[in-house]
C-alpha cells in the first residue's frame, strides 16, 4: 500500500488554445432584487472570419456573475452601434438601460494582433463616460474582455473589479482506491481550465505568491505530505521542506518574504514561519494540541491560525515577534479556517454555530464590532478564499454528494457556481491581482 | 478442532484397550498381579490425564493463536467524531499488535490517520495525525520499538466509502495499520 504506483506529470504554464474539457461552468443561484441594467452589444469585427470569442458575450456574462447587474439580452436591442456616432441614447432609455458598452475589432495589418476600440456610455446622463483603444494577440480576446469588464466595473461600482484574475482548485477523480487528484489553473469563472500537476496521491493547500508568479502546494506524491513551490512561467518545482511528520498549509506572507505552514516534526502540528530569503525556520505556536491554517494579517507581522487548545477548534492570532496567542472567537462550536479580507477588518471563516447544529458554513466576523454575518446555508462548506478586490468569496461544499465550488458577495446577496461534469472539486484558492 | 477430536478418540480408544489387557489379566492366580494390574492401570491412567491436559493446553493454544491472527487481521480502527483517542474496546487487539511487533522486530509498519469530511481540510489533517499517534504511542507502550512505526495522516483526501451519512462518516474516522517497507 505504501508503495503505490505514482504519476506526477507538470505541465509547464503556457497560454495554449485548447481548454480542458472539465472546465467549470457558471450558474448563477441567487442574485441581487435591483440589478443594475446594462447593455453590451456585441462588437463589430471587420476580419471577415468568425473569431473564437465574444467579447461582448464575456462582458455581460462577467457583469452578471457577481449579480448586481443585468446584461441586456440581444434579442432586445434596437439598434447594434459599435462607435459613438452610431448611438441613439433614447433606444436604450426605453429599454430602462442605464450603462451601455459598444466596441469594434479591427485587424492589425501584417501579423495576428488585433485592435479593440471601445466606448462605455451612462444613458441617463447622455454621455461617453470613457473609450479607449487595446491591443493585444488574437488569442488574447477573452484577457480583453476581462480587462474591460474590469474597467466598467470600477466605473459603476467605485471597486476594482477581479474578472481578469485567476483561480487555482484540487480535483479528485476516480474510484476510491484508484484515485487521481490535479492541480488546475484557471480563469476566475472557471475557464480556460489547464493543469498544473497530477498525482495518484492526494495533493492539498494550493496559495499564490503575492505577485502571482509562483504557487505553493501540499502534495503527498513520496507518500508523505509534502510542501513544494511551483515557478508558473517555466513549471520549475522544488520541494521547500522534509521534516518528519505533517508538512502542509503553506501561505506567503503579503509582503512575499515569508511562508507561513504548519509541521509536526515535534510531536504535535504547530504554526512555523520560513523566511524565504535566509532559509531561517521560526516556530510561531507551541502547543501538544494542533495548531494549523495559518493565515496572514495584512501588515504581515501577525499569524491567525486554529487551534483546538480548548478541545475544540477556535481562531488565534500570534505575533511574529513572540507572545501568547490571542483567541478571536468564542461564541461556535466549531471556528476555523479563517482570513482576513482586503479591510483587515472583516475576517472570514469556517464556523459551524453549535454541536447540535451540524453544519459547517462560510461566516464573516468584524473584528470591530464583534458582529458574526454567515453567508451560506449549505453543510459541508469550508476552504474560503477571498477574491483581491474583497467583493466575493469562493469556496467548497458539497452537491448531490459531488464536491463543487460556489461564490459569494461578502454581503451574502449575491451566489454563484462553478460546476464540474465529473469528480469532486475543492480548495479554490483566488490569485492576487495579475495585472 | 477436527484433529483435536480424532486425536481425543484415539486416545481413548487406547486407554480401554489397556483396561481390557489389564481385565484379563486379572485371571492370573499370583497375588501381585492385581497389584502390579492396579499399579499400571494408575500410572496409566495418570498418563491418560497428563495427555489430555496436554491437549486442553495445546487446544487453547490453538485459540490463543487463532484470537491473536484475528486480532492481526483487524488492521482499522474507528474513531468517535473530532476525537484523537482510540475507543477502549481496540485495548486487547492492539496490544496483540504491539506484542506481536516485539517479536518479530524486522517487522514494520505504517499508521495510516484518517478524518470524516466534516470541517477543515487541514485541520482534518492534524486530527488524522493525532489518531496514527495515539495508536503508535499506545504500541510503544505495550512492546513495540518506534522504530518500527511510522505515521502518516491522509485528512479527509482519502475516505474509506463516499456519502454523507452518519455510517460513511464513521467508516471514514480510522486508523490503517498498513505493512511499511
Amino acid at each position: 500500500m505504501n508503495r503505490r504506483s505514482l504519476l506526477v506529470l507538470v505541465l509547464t504554464f503556457a497560454f495554449s488554445a485548447s481548454v480542458n474539457a472539465a472546465e467549470l461552468n457558471i450558474e448563477i443561484t441567487r442574485g441581487v432584487d435591483n440589478p443594475i441594467p446594462v447593455a453590451v452589444v456585441p462588437f463589430a469585427w471587420e476580419g471577415g472570419v468568425p473569431l473564437d470569442e465574444d467579447i461582448a458575450q464575456i462582458i455581460g456574462n462577467n457583469l452578471q456573475q457577481v449579480g448586481e447587474f443585468r446584461a441586456l439580452s440581444r434579442a432586445n436591442m434596437l439598434s447594434m452601434p459599435s462607435e459613438e456616432r452610431e448611438v441613439h441614447y433614447r433606444d436604450w432609455r426605453i429599454l430602462a438601460q442605464q450603462y451601455l458598452v459598444v466596441g469594434k475589432i479591427s485587424r492589425v495589418p501584417g501579423g495576428q494582433m488585433v485592435q479593440v476600440q471601445w466606448e462605455f456610455f451612462d444613458i441617463n446622463r447622455e454621455r461617453k463616460v470613457l473609450g479607449e483603444v487595446l491591443t493585444g494577440s488574437i488569442s488574447q480576446l477573452r484577457d480583453i474582455a476581462h480587462e474591460i469588464s474590469d474597467v466598467v466595473y470600477q466605473e459603476i461600482t467605485g471597486r476594482r473589479g477581479a474578472f481578469a484574475t485567476k483561480i487555482m482548485y484540487i480535483s479528485a477523480e476516480g474510484d476510491i482506491g484508484n484515485m487521481t487528484y490535479r492541480l488546475h489553473y484557471a480563469d476566475y469563472d472557471g475557464r480556460r481550465a489547464q493543469i498544473l500537476l497530477e498525482s495518484r496521491e492526494p495533493i492539498m493547500s494550493p496559495a499564490w505568491s503575492p505577485d502571482g508568479s509562483q504557487i505553493a502546494y501540499v502534495s503527498f506524491e513520496t507518500d508523505l505530505p509534502r510542501i513544494y513551490i511551483q515557478d508558473l512561467a517555466s513549471g520549475q518545482r522544488r520541494q521547500v521542506t522534509n521534516f518528519p511528520g505533517i508538512n502542509s498549509s503553506p501561505v506567503w506572507s503579503p509582503d512575499g518574504s515569508k511562508l507561513a505552514m504548519v509541521l509536526s516534526k515535534d510531536g504535535s502540528p504547530d504554526v512555523y514561519v520560513l523566511d524565504l530569503a535566509t532559509d531561517q525556520l521560526t516556530q510561531i505556536t507551541d502547543h501538544p494540541r494542533a495548531e494549523t491554517e495559518p493565515a496572514w494579517t495584512l501588515d504581515s507581522r501577525n499569524v491567525l491560525f486554529t487551534s483546538d487548545r480548548t478541545g475544540q477548534p477556535q481562531i488565534y492570532q500570534a505575533d511574529l515577534s513572540g507572545g501568547f496567542p490571542e483567541r478571536l472567537t468564542f461564541d461556535c462550536f466549531y471556528c476555523a479556517k479563517a482570513q482576513f479580507l482586503p479591510d483587515g477588518v472583516n475576517m472570514v471563516h469556517v464556523r459551524r454555530a453549535t454541536r447540535q447544529d451540524n453544519t459547517y458554513s462560510i461566516a464573516i466576523l468584524n473584528m470591530q464590532t464583534g458582529r458574526v454575518i454567515t453567508l451560506t446555508d449549505t453543510a459541508l462548506d469550508e476552504s474560503p478564499s477571498v477574491a483581491p478586490n474583497g467583493s466575493m468569496i469562493m469556496y467548497g461544499t458539497t452537491y448531490n454528494g459531488r464536491g463543487v465550488l460556489d461564490a459569494v458577495s461578502i454581503d451574502g446577496r449575491v451566489k454563484f457556481r462553478l460546476p464540474s461534469p465529473q469528480g469532486d472539486v475543492r480548495e479554490p484558492s483566488w490569485s492576487p491581482y495579475l495585472n | 478442532m477436527g484433529m483435536q477430536i480424532s486425536n481425543m478418540f484415539r486416545t481413548a480408544a487406547l486407554a480401554l484397550t489397556i483396561a481390557g489387557m489389564a481385565a484379563c489379566s486379572s485371571t492370573s492366580d499370583t497375588e501381585e498381579m492385581p497389584m502390579e494390574t492396579n499399579d499400571t492401570a494408575a500410572a496409566d491412567a495418570a498418563a491418560a490425564a497428563a495427555r489430555a491436559e496436554q491437549q486442553r493446553m495445546e487446544r487453547e493454544r490453538m485459540e490463543r493463536e487463532r484470537e491473536e491472527q484475528a486480532a492481526l487481521n483487524t488492521t482499522v480502527f474507528y474513531f468517535d467524531f473530532d476525537v484523537a483517542e482510540f475507543q477502549p474496546s481496540d485495548r486487547e487487539t492492539l496490544i496483540v499488535h504491539a506484542r506481536n511487533l516485539a517479536s518479530n522486530p524486522n517487522r514494520r509498519v505504517r499508521l495510516e490517520g484518517h478524518a470524516d469530511e466534516r470541517g477543515t481540510r487541514e485541520y482534518n489533517l492534524a486530527l488524522g495525525e493525532r489518531r496514527a499517534n495515539s495508536i503508535r504511542d499506545f504500541l510503544i507502550v505495550n512492546g513495540a520499538s518506534r522504530s518500527q512505526l511510522e505515521t502518516v495522516s491522509y485528512g479527509e483526501e482519502q475516505p474509506a466509502v463516499r456519502g454523507q451519512t452518519e455510517a460513511a462518516y464513521r467508516q471514514n474516522r480510522r486508523v490503517e495499520i498498513q505493512p511499511a517497507g
